[in-house]
């Protein structure tokens, strides 16, 4: 009997993080010396402040601000999680739907693809005009729309891209089409759901603040990128910046914990042959 | 022998593949007794595996009659008359060992108790007893077609359909594996129909071998295999084996020059 097996990987958090250190070494040591480069730069050629702030400078700016700053980061912050739930759960009903009927997905599919052609952000005005301007649920349309399509293809693309020989096995127990979807279908599309998921969060974010800068409640984020940036101060647009860049990752993270810990069976989670 | 005690009956068995029109199968008949071991052989393409697929009523046939164990394809699909076991073990990833030997008996509505019971069985007859936890891809190739097997047999089919289940081991576990499997075939007592494209295998393995020609596969002649059970690895070396071998090779022979002739 051939033993060439692999003993499962114990599951430990602390295991998993100690793995994660490692693998993330590299990239940690690039951001540190591409941060130590741009401050090297900007001080040693003198850049002037409005062109490029050092990245001291900014992170000084988002102390002195950090109150205004991490509230207008949380509230831009929700219009894109709400967003993100929003198009996401559309999204993911709407492949399975089309993934159940076939012929209906074949006829809507091209509309589908012209309509990511669609520069949604153009539409910021129009969904300001339908919610209200200083409602959160205008800047949450935007970017539910932009989450919809990536989340969309990629769970189509999973739910069908199934084995088929897997789905003939479920025939010969005499499976009904149901029992296919919950037990094969589902499971073999997760994986790309969550590749979807994760490029919506940033997706979410973008559209949130862009959809701010057509107008919006003062609290926002893309407001106060848009009023520093008018005023000139370009530090604090830098320090808004800033924030919204921590929240997306954060946002990103999220979801990859999440992934984690749904997809605990997948071989690339559980360290693959070591 | 009359047609009720067949467990698979095919009557002028046709299969027209509607993109281009070829012709897959033509005009088939054949019955499998209970606990034969048959063994379908031809040359790849030939339609070996859609002859298989339509026994279990998972392909249509163009024309004929299939009835299996007394019914319609259809109705012994639905009634879970066959396991079946492709030439990938086709395991569910997201499903451990344990989970995926247990998938046939969920659908049949065994409650957890009983299915845990016959994992267990099951486990030990395929030799995987201690691997119930792991997932498919801890496993190797051979490991997981034992999985594959396992499972087929976890609900007690009387009939099991096999597409070429060791096509993609190396020679060593083929043969181990094909000893498996003669140890299962007895110890279950059910009914083999098993595609291959290997003739040692077919002869090693089967009762009878039914050898098809090339597209469109017709049955060019029928082998009674009297090698003496239960078989072993001297089997091989007996000097009837190699007869055997020799009749099964010259009838794919004379099947590929009867298609010559058709074609000129």
């Amino acid at each position: 009997m051939s033993t060439t097996v692999v003993q499962p990987v114990p599951r430990s958090f602390g295991r998993m993080m100690g793995r994660g250190a490692r693998d993330w070494a590299p990239a940690i040591a690039i951001f540190v010396v591409g941060i130590a480069l741009w401050e090297g730069l900007v001080r040693g050629l003198d850049v002037q402040r409005f062109l490029l702030p050092a990245p001291s400078e900014i992170l000084r700016t988002f102390w002195d601000e950090r109150d205004t700053l991490v509230s207008a980061g949380l509230f831009t912050f929700k219009e894109a999680v709400g967003g993100f739930l929003i198009g996401s759960a559309f999204a993911v009903l709407v492949a399975l739907v089309l993934a159940r009927w076939r012929p209906l997905g074949n006829a809507l599919m091209p509309y589908a693809i012209a309509a990511n052609a669609v520069p949604i952000i153009a539409f910021a005005p129009i969904t300001n005009n339908w919610f209200g301007i200083l409602s959160p649920a205008s800047k949450m349309a935007i970017a539910a729309v932009i989450v919809f399509f990536p989340v969309m293809v990629n769970t189509l693309r999973g739910l069908t891209s199934v084995r088929p020989e897997s789905v003939e096995l479920m025939r010969s127990y005499a499976a009904r089409e149901r029992d296919i979807f919950r037990r094969v279908r589902i499971p073999t599309s997760l994986p790309y759901l969550f590749t979807g998921l994760k490029v919506a969060t940033v997706l979410a974010m973008i559209g949130a603040i862009v959809g701010d800068y057509f107008g919006g409640s003062q609290e926002a984020l893309g407001i106060q990128i848009r009023r520093s940036a008018g005023i000139f101060a370009f530090d604090e647009a830098w320090a808004a910046i800033f924030v919204a860049s921590v929240l997306g990752i954060a946002f990103y993270g999220a979801v990859a914990l999440a992934e984690r810990v749904v997809l605990s069976w997948h071989p690339s989670v559980r360290g693959g042959r070591e | 022998m009359n047609e009720q005690a067949a467990v698979v009956s095919l009557r002028s068995v046709t299969k027209d593949f509607a993109r281009g029109g070829v012709r897959a199968l033509e005009e088939i008949d054949l019955d499998v007794r209970p606990r034969e071991f048959i063994s379908l052989i031809g040359p790849s393409g030939c339609g070996k595996s859609t002859l298989l697929r339509i026994i279990g009523d998972l392909v249509q046939p163009t024309a004929g009659e299939v009835v299996v164990n007394g019914k319609q394809a259809h109705q012994a699909r639905l009634d879970r008359d066959y396991g079946i076991v492709f030439q990938d073990a086709v395991l569910y990833d997201w499903r451990t060992v344990a989970k995926n030997i247990a998938l046939p008996l969920e659908m049949l509505g065994w409650d957890r108790e009983r299915r845990s019971e016959r994992v267990g069985e099951m486990v030990k007859l395929v030799e995987l007893a201690g691997f119930e936890d792991h997932y498919p891809w801890q496993l190797s190739g051979g490991m997981q077609q034992r999985v594959s097997i396992a499972r087929a047999l976890a609900f007690d089919p009387p009939l099991l359909l096999m597409d070429e289940p060791f096509g993609a081991l190396d020679e060593m576990t083929r043969e181990r594996m094909n000893m498996e499997l003669l140890r299962l075939w007895q110890e279950s007592g059910s009914t083999i129909v098993f595609v291959t494209h290997s003739i040692a295998e077919a002869v090693f393995l089967s009762t009878r071998v039914v050898v098809l020609s090339p597209r469109p596969a017709r049955i060019t002649g029928v082998v009674d295999n009297d090698l003496p059970q239960p078989r072993n690895t001297d089997t091989r070396e007996q000097e009837r084996f190699f007869e055997l071998v020799t009749e099964v090779r010259e009838l794919l022979r004379t099947g590929d020059r009867s298609g010559e002739e058709l074609r000129a």
